[in-house]
This record gives C-alpha cells, sequence and structure tokens, in this order.
C-alpha cells in the first residue's frame, strides 16, 4: 500500500511500486484530469506537481511519490493556478484542451518559482506539447496571470 | 477559385468528371438536396429531458428558459459547440446565457451535406448548371448517406441554413403562444433576450413560459431570416462554451470515461502492414497480476488486465508469430519508384484543360534549341521541377482510444470520434446488431486533424468486448501505435513544366500529381465492394484550381497504390499541392524577375477575392519594406475549403536552424460567425503547418513505420513559435471553412522565404536547406 497526498488530502493505492504515477491517478484515484499523451516524458500532458515543482507523471513511479505532496489540476483554493486558470479562459487558451491540464500545470510551476517570467523563461519552461497550436495563446495568459508585459498582440480585425 | 474568366477547354470531360463523382454514390446528376426546411426535423428526435420541450429537431427550452442546442459536429477544439448554438440563438433571439450545447444523437437531418460538396471536382464559387446540379447530387448524397461527420472544414456551411431556419421557427411559435395569451397581432411581437415583448413594451413573457405551449403548434412552413445587419451574436465575441471544463480538469474525452465494471486493453499490433497474427502464446502474461485475458482480433492480439499499465506491461510477455505478407521488405523508396515511373510515363487523369499547354510547351521547347544555337536571344524557354512531400501522421494528443460494452445482443460505445454515424454503423455491422441498439456515447475529442474520421478503433474496441463477457473493455493505444498505424497524409509527387515566352512569362503550365488517392482509399475501408479507381478530388485539390490567369494549363492525377495506408489530414490534398504550386509560382515569377506578390497580381484579375486577401497580406507583412539583415520574406495563397487565405513569412538561420519570426495570416472566410475560433484556428493551423515542414516525414522500411513516439516525430514548441498576425477580410460571402484553409499557405510561404535567404530552392518536404545540413555537420 502506498500512501501520498492529493491535493492536500491523503490517498493510497495498492499497486506495483513501479506503477507511473500517472496511471495511479487516473485509473485507481479517477482523477482524469491528468492526461495521458506519450508515457515517455515527452509532451507533458501528464504534468503535475510533487512538493510543489512540475513533474512529468508517467515517468514517475508511484513508490517515488509515497509520503509525499502531489497536486493535479482539480486541485482547489491554489491562488496561482486560480490566476493561470482565469487568465487561460480571458484569452480563450483553448481548443481541443487535451493538453492543457499539463500546460497549466507547468505554468503554474513557472510562476510559483518564478512570478514574473520573461518570454525567455517562458520558452525555457514550458516545453508541452500541443498539436492545436495553442502555444501564441498559453504565452499570452502566462504574462496576464503573471502581471508582465505581453509580446506584441495579436492583430485582430 | 475559378471564376467567369476559367475556360474549359473540354467540358466533355469534366461532366464525366462529375458524373463519376456522382454515380459513385449510386446517384444521378439531377437530384435536389435538402433545404434546411426539411432538415427542421421533428421534436421526438431529441431525447427527452425532463422540464425540456423540444420545440424542433435542433433545440430544447427548459421552463427556466435555458435553451439547449443539439450540436451534431464533435466539438475537438475548433468551437462547434459554440459557433452552431451561436446560429441558432441569433435567429431565435435568444439570452446568450441561457443557451446550452450538447451533442446530438445520430438522425438524417443531422448529416453533414456541405461536407460531400469537397467532393465536388471544381470550386464551389464556380458558377453553372452543372456546379449546381453536381452541388444538389453531392449534398443529397450526404444526406441520404447520414454521413453525420466533422470534417472538411464543413460545420459551419452546412449548419449556416438549417440551424438558423430552425432558431427562425422555434422564435415564430413562441411568438405566436405569446400573442395569443395577450390577444395581439404576431406581427407587432418583438424578441429579445430570450422573451417575447408586447406591442407596448412594457409586458415581457420569457421563452420558458411559452415553451410547451409553443410545442404544441405546428410550425410554419416559411420563416424569415435576418439581415445580416440585425445579426446581435453572429460576429460578436462570445466565449466558447467548452473552455471552462478544459481548464479544470473536468472535461470529459473518450481516454477518460469510466464505465462500471470496466475493463482495460493495450494492443500488440502487426508491425508490417497486412500482416495478421499466425499463432500467439500468452499464458506468461497471464501469469501477472490483473490480467484477465490475451486474445486475438484480427491484426493484433489484446491483453485485457484490471488496469490499463498492467495489461500495456504484460504485453512484452506475449509472443506473437506474425504471417508473412508481400509487404515485408516494402520501404518507402519502393512508392518513390512508383511516383517515378508513374510520372515517366506521363499518363494522368485530366482535372483541368485550358489551351494547349502540352503543345505550347512542346513549341517552348524547340524555340529554346534554336535560341540556345543563336546566343544573344533568349528566346522562349521551358522551365522543369518535381517536388515532393512525404507521408505524416496525425499526432493528435489524445492517443486512439476506445470504449466498448457488447451484451445481450446491444452495444454501448463511447469514442472521440468525427464520424458518429459511421461509428455507429461500424459498431453494429462488428456486432451483427441492428444500428438501433448501438447507444453512442460522444465524449470531447482531444484532436481530430482527420485521423477520427476512421472507425478503425471502433471496430477493435467492440471485437474484444465480445470477448470480456459482457464488460465494458476499454481500449488505448500507446503513443508509438499511434504513430505506427495512423492512416497517413499521402505522400506526393508532381511534375511540373511551364512555358515561358521571350520574355519571361508563363504562358502554359503543365502539372501532374501522383498519389495515393486519400477519398478513394478511405470509402474501400468502409465498402470494400466500392471501386478504388474513380477520379479523387481530395487527391489533386488545390492543383486543379490554381487561381492564376495563365493561358495554357494542363492539371492531371495520377494515383499510385502502396501498402501504406492513407487517409485525411488536416487540409488533405492542399496540404502538399498547395506547396507545389505556391512554390513553383513562385519559381516562375523569379524567371521572369517578377517580385512574387506582383507576379501573383497581376494573375488574378478575375479573382477578385483573391486579390484583395494577397493585398491585404502583403500590407500587412510590409512586403518589400527592409528587413534584419539575415531575415528574407515569403508568400504563398491558397484557397480552400471555400475560403481564402494568404500568409507572408519571415525568417532567418540562427544556430543552424530554420527560424520562423513573423507570419503575417490574412484570411477571406466569408461572413465570420465566430471571430476568435477563426483567429485561434489560424494561429492554430500555422502550428501545425510549421511542425509538418520543418520536422513531419513518416518513412516505411520492411513494411512498417520506423517513427514511433514525438521524439521521432517532435512537435513544434511553444519556444519556437513565431509571432502570428492574423487578420479577416470582411465579406458578405457565405461562410467558408475555417479549420484547414490556415494550413496550406505555409510551407510554400517558408520555402519560399528560404529561397530569398539562399538561393536555393527547397522542392521537398520537410524542408531541409542545405546550410542546415553543412551547420549540423560541423557541429
Amino acid at each position: 500500500m502506498i500512501q501520498f497526498q492529493l491535493n492536500g488530502r491523503p490517498v493510497q493505492a495498492d499497486v506495483e511500486p513501479d506503477m507511473p504515477l500517472l496511471w495511479v491517478l487516473r485509473d485507481e484515484l479517477g482523477h482524469t484530469g491528468t492526461k495521458f499523451g506519450c508515457g515517455v516524458g515527452a509532451c507533458g500532458a501528464c504534468t503535475v506537481h510533487l512538493q510543489g515543482s512540475a513533474i512529468r507523471s508517467c515517468v514517475m513511479p508511484v513508490v517515488a511519490v509515497a509520503g509525499q505532496s502531489v497536486q493535479t489540476i482539480e486541485a482547489e483554493g491554489d491562488a496561482v493556478l486560480e490566476r493561470l486558470q482565469a487568465a487561460w479562459v480571458k484569452h480563450q487558451v483553448p481548443q481541443c484542451g487535451y493538453c492543457q491540464s499539463g500546460m497549466l500545470m507547468a505554468a503554474a510551476s513557472l510562476l510559483r518559482q518564478n512570478p514574473h517570467p520573461t518570454d525567455a523563461d517562458i520558452d525555457a519552461a514550458m516545453t508541452n506539447l500541443c498539436r492545436c497550436g495553442t502555444y501564441v495563446r498559453v504565452r499570452a495568459a502566462i504574462h496576464t496571470a503573471a502581471e508582465t508585459p505581453a509580446p506584441p498582440k495579436t492583430e485582430v480585425a | 477559385m475559378m471564376g467567369a474568366q476559367h475556360v474549359v477547354a473540354d467540358p466533355g470531360r469534366r461532366r464525366f468528371l462529375l458524373a463519376g463523382a456522382a454515380l459513385g454514390g449510386g446517384l444521378l446528376v439531377g437530384c435536389s438536396a435538402p433545404t434546411p426546411e426539411d432538415r427542421l426535423g421533428s421534436p421526438d428526435v431529441l431525447p427527452v429531458r425532463e422540464g425540456h420541450v423540444a420545440l424542433n429537431g435542433w433545440v430544447r427550452i427548459a421552463t427556466d428558459g435555458t435553451v439547449t442546442v443539439a450540436v451534431p459536429r464533435a466539438e475537438m477544439g475548433q468551437g462547434v459547440f459554440t459557433a452552431l448554438p451561436l446560429l441558432l440563438a441569433e435567429e431565435l433571439d435568444a439570452d446568450w446565457d441561457d443557451v446550452r450545447a450538447e451533442p446530438a444523437p445520430v438522425d438524417r437531418i443531422y448529416a453533414n451535406q456541405a461536407m460531400m460538396l469537397n467532393a465536388l471536382p471544381f470550386g464551389v464559387e464556380e458558377d453553372g448548371w452543372l456546379v449546381r446540379a453536381g452541388s444538389a447530387a453531392l449534398e443529397r448524397l450526404g444526406s441520404v448517406l447520414s454521413l453525420q461527420a466533422t470534417g472538411g472544414s464543413s460545420s459551419i456551411r452546412d449548419a449556416w441554413g438549417p440551424l438558423r431556419v430552425a432558431g427562425a421557427t422555434a422564435r415564430a411559435m413562441l411568438v405566436q403562444v405569446a400573442a395569443q395569451r395577450w390577444q395581439v397581432d404576431a406581427s407587432a411581437c418583438r424578441t429579445e433576450a430570450g422573451r417575447v415583448i408586447h406591442p407596448d413594451g412594457q409586458r415581457k413573457l420569457g421563452y420558458g413560459e411559452l415553451a410547451s405551449d409553443a410545442a404544441k403548434l405546428a410550425p410554419p412552413e416559411h420563416v424569415r431570416l435576418k439581415d445580416p445587419k440585425q445579426f446581435r451574436l453572429i460576429g460578436r465575441a462570445a466565449p466558447r462554451q467548452d473552455i471552462p471544463a478544459k481548464v479544470n480538469g473536468s472535461a470529459v474525452f473518450g481516454i477518460d470515461v469510466r464505465v462500471p465494471g470496466m475493463v482495460f486493453a493495450s494492443l500488440i499490433q502487426a508491425p508490417v502492414f497486412g500482416a495478421d497474427v499466425a499463432a500467439f502464446d500468452g499464458s506468461e502474461a497471464l501469469k501477472q497480476r490483473g490480467i484477465l485475458k490475451v486474445v486475438r482480433i484480427p491484426h493484433a492480439v489484446a491483453v485485457i488486465a484490471d488496469s490499463w499499465w498492467r495489461a500495456k506491461q504484460a504485453r512484452a510477455l506475449v509472443k506473437v508469430q506474425w504471417t508473412a505478407t508481400p509487404n515485408d521488405a516494402y520501404t518507402s523508396q519502393d512508392l518513390a519508384r512508383a511516383a517515378d515511373e508513374a510520372l515517366r510515363d506521363g499518363f494522368g487523369m485530366p482535372y483541368l484543360m485550358r489551351g494547349d499547354a502540352e503543345g505550347r510547351i512542346e513549341q517552348a521547347r524547340k524555340g529554346s534549341q534554336a535560341s540556345s544555337q543563336a546566343a544573344e536571344d533568349p528566346g522562349p524557354r521551358v522551365l522543369e521541377a518535381r517536388y515532393h512531400a512525404p507521408h505524416l501522421s496525425h499526432g493528435a494528443l489524445e492517443p486512439i482510444n476506445c470504449t466498448a460494452r457488447v451484451h445481450e445482443g446491444r452495444v454501448e460505445l463511447w469514442v472521440s470520434t468525427q464520424v458518429a454515424s459511421l461509428a455507429r454503423w461500424r459498431a453494429a455491422q462488428v456486432a451483427g446488431v441492428e444500428t438501433d441498439q448501438v447507444t453512442l456515447h460522444l465524449p470531447l475529442v482531444g484532436g481530430g486533424f482527420g485521423r477520427r474520421l476512421e472507425v478503425d478503433m471502433v471496430e477493435q474496441a467492440v471485437r474484444l468486448a465480445m470477448q470480456a463477457d459482457g464488460r465494458p473493455v476499454k481500449m488505448v493505444w500507446t503513443r508509438e501505435e499511434d504513430t505506427q498505424h495512423d492512416f497517413y497524409r499521402p505522400a506526393a509527387w508532381a511534375d511540373f513544366r511551364a512555358a515561358l515566352d521571350e520574355r519571361g512569362r508563363a504562358i502554359a503550365w503543365h502539372n501532374r500529381v501522383a498519389a495515393q488517392p486519400p477519398t478513394n482509399m478511405a470509402t474501400v475501408r468502409l465498402l470494400p465492394w466500392a471501386s478504388s479507381k474513380l477520379p479523387d478530388k481530395s487527391q489533386i485539390e488545390g492543383a486543379f484550381d490554381v487561381p492564376y490567369a495563365i493561358e495554357h494549363m494542363k492539371v492531371q492525377q495520377l494515383q499510385l497504390e502502396s501498402p501504406v495506408p492513407v487517409g485525411f489530414w488536416r487540409s488533405v490534398g492542399h496540404s502538399y499541392n498547395a506547396f507545389f504550386t505556391e512554390c513553383f509560382a513562385d519559381e516562375l515569377a523569379h524567371a521572369e524577375g517578377a517580385d512574387p506578390v506582383a507576379w501573383r497580381l497581376a494573375r488574378l484579375g478575375a479573382q477578385p477575392r483573391h486579390r484583395a486577401v494577397l493585398d491585404e497580406v502583403a500590407r500587412r507583412a510590409g512586403w518589400g519594406t527592409p528587413l534584419p539583415a539575415g531575415h528574407a520574406r515569403g508568400v504563398a495563397l491558397q484557397g480552400s475549403f471555400g475560403s481564402i487565405c494568404a500568409q507572408v513569412v519571415e525568417a532567418s538561420f540562427e544556430g543552424g536552424e530554420v527560424r520562423v519570426h513573423r507570419v503575417t495570416c490574412v484570411i477571406d472566410c466569408g461572413v465570420v460567425v465566430h471571430p476568435d475560433t477563426v483567429v485561434a484556428q489560424m494561429q492554430g493551423s500555422i502550428v501545425f503547418a510549421l511542425t509538418a515542414a520543418l520536422h513531419g516525414e513518416i518513412t516505411v522500411a520492411e513494411g512498417r513505420v520506423q517513427q514511433s513516439s514525438f521524439p521521432d516525430q517532435p512537435l513544434l514548441p511553444l519556444a519556437r513559435t513565431p509571432r502570428i498576425d492574423v487578420h479577416l477580410v470582411p465579406s458578405a460571402h457565405p461562410p467558408g471553412g475555417v479549420g484547414e484553409p490556415g494550413v496550406p499557405p505555409l510551407a510554400p510561404a517558408l520555402a519560399n522565404a528560404l529561397f530569398g535567404l539562399t538561393g536555393e530552392r527547397l522542392r521537398s518536404l520537410p524542408l531541409r536547406p542545405k546550410v542546415v545540413a553543412e551547420a549540423t555537420a560541423v557541429s
């Protein structure tokens, strides 16, 4: 039985120690907001926070998080995440939406470590992949949430 | 796309093509298509909901005033759950805050007639009896097939009539009830924000109070739709309905479906195209924790377990022997050789014949031989080029998956699909039940791009469920399977020959495109008795409808055969044909010594919409203005799916890599229903197309795909995303598509920019400039 904190509550799972955290979250604990995209840590759809920092849960054996604190997109009451979610809605960021849980968790981790990121900081931190191509809006929404100046606005008329 | 100036040398050929397209569906030209009024549908099409009343097949109104619109298209992030309800809400005069969307059931009224228009072997803007008859026949075909599909950038084009008529009809019924209650003339009542307003301007009745009486009335046969000047919702910003659930993890995609008693399946799929299971041994796998069964389905062995991860892990313990196939040694080079032979043979189905292109090219060739003997006179010339584009995978971020339950003669299906009606049909066919015994659940789609127009995952999941003792089975593919068992964008080759006069002006254009025909291949997968040899417009679209006025033009299709399965990939034939034609057009401009924008504008006299779009993109991109050292611009223009899009790309080489700094995009998509969605689709299309232009390539060796996960097939990351400026041209034309038209211009605009940087003409995708190869070699 492996125990850890999930979004502030204790949880346990009777699983193999090498089962990736992603599958414990999704199939054992029913938290399907965290997504499976590649299983090799390349796309970031499975991004969650471990002790407050972004990790890729598809390559994290659940035994490695025992006794620690895991936060997913379903977490409530996280001011940074809520500010990002509001910015995501304001900028109408998601298209299909599948990668967006991971994007938001990566962005929340970035803002926690660096509350006022530059474009270069965002480039370096946001390595999550989006097939719909929402990157322009992801960048703008992070700037909005961080209250930093955004790059030239996409022109619409 | 072809205007009045377009000349058809051989109308008989085009009639033949159209007859082929129509007969392919067992229909004759001349049938009329169902009108928006025919598609109103009866209220009982919609499922019953407590406290709601349906007024037709599209809308339910609740006693609290909530308006629920049935949306028969898949929400894949292109905003149909917002834009389609917007059309109905506009004519209903609903309060937008009260409007909700829900997936429609399967019914003939929801068939996508407009999608079939993409099969027309010429541009839909062209007028004339043949086009009208052909359009009607194909729309009717869509209706007869009850093709409830989301693709071909057709959702708004299809819904534009029926949803507005449904809204206006419901509004008229609600007004009639209010007028009766007040004993006033219905025509003196107004409606606003979900309420009918009495002629006195004071008294009001909410739609929720009127709906149940309205449902007792017969719908009016004719309703008047609003003048566009009266639109309150269409063309304005409305937040997308699907977004809140997509930022808090509550959105349910196919892969997220949870059904009581569910088990999980992971597949070992035949690596070689066409191979099947010769023998397998699952005994070791069955000893592992949670493994329930190891079963066989066509072309795969599946491990069924109480957890997907356990099923996936246990695959390594299953021994499978595959059958030998003729494809065991097949490579991408085999297809390249077949294309080369086909192009050398010279035959091809003509899709466009204007004037005498081949004759003029032959004349020019003789002329150039003569003039090369008299060296000082350049004389007429022939310009030749061969272009190529590779197979591409879709790479939607939600891996292919499907959940099915087969129990007591009934099938229940949960699937992220672009083709609800075909999914239901395939499930029934595989399980051997009637389609009305299939219950279909339609969760959100985590990326479609054409991949989810296929129903292979439905067949697999139903076959697994048939072996699961009545339990629901959730089948999920790995990313590697998703890459290796796709229906790929066809690889294509194009031969161009152009005749230039003594001043270097193009007078004749001959283009032959060799590729597997995607629509024919997809049709044969569904209907094995169908012909794979019909003309296939999707293979040649974007090549036969080049908008430039060149006196002599001939465009031919050559159909290749290959064991590599091909299908529909965002913008389909346009995705490669635009690269071919817009780069070759650039070559012609340079051969004439003309500016590429000016060269195009000079040949768009009969195409005012194309001209306006190109003018606008040049102006907004600052075409011709100075750039930083080492930067260059390229331009491309492409009409597709009823819209016209032009892009200017600014690029450079940095650190041995191609860097795209800015993309300026202008689109004329007719009346704009939801402007922010159009902008989002252009932004997304540009990233999607840039990924393909720089990285996209699927190769085959030993009968199997060589790429597997994202590291082999990189997607463009945020850090490489350029600044993107989008401008929408105001237009009163009927809506065009927006999901695909932003893709085609990017690759040629980028290739043309790279030519400006190096003088090297890149005629093959992905774009691999020599300077980059050299930089890589040095490092």
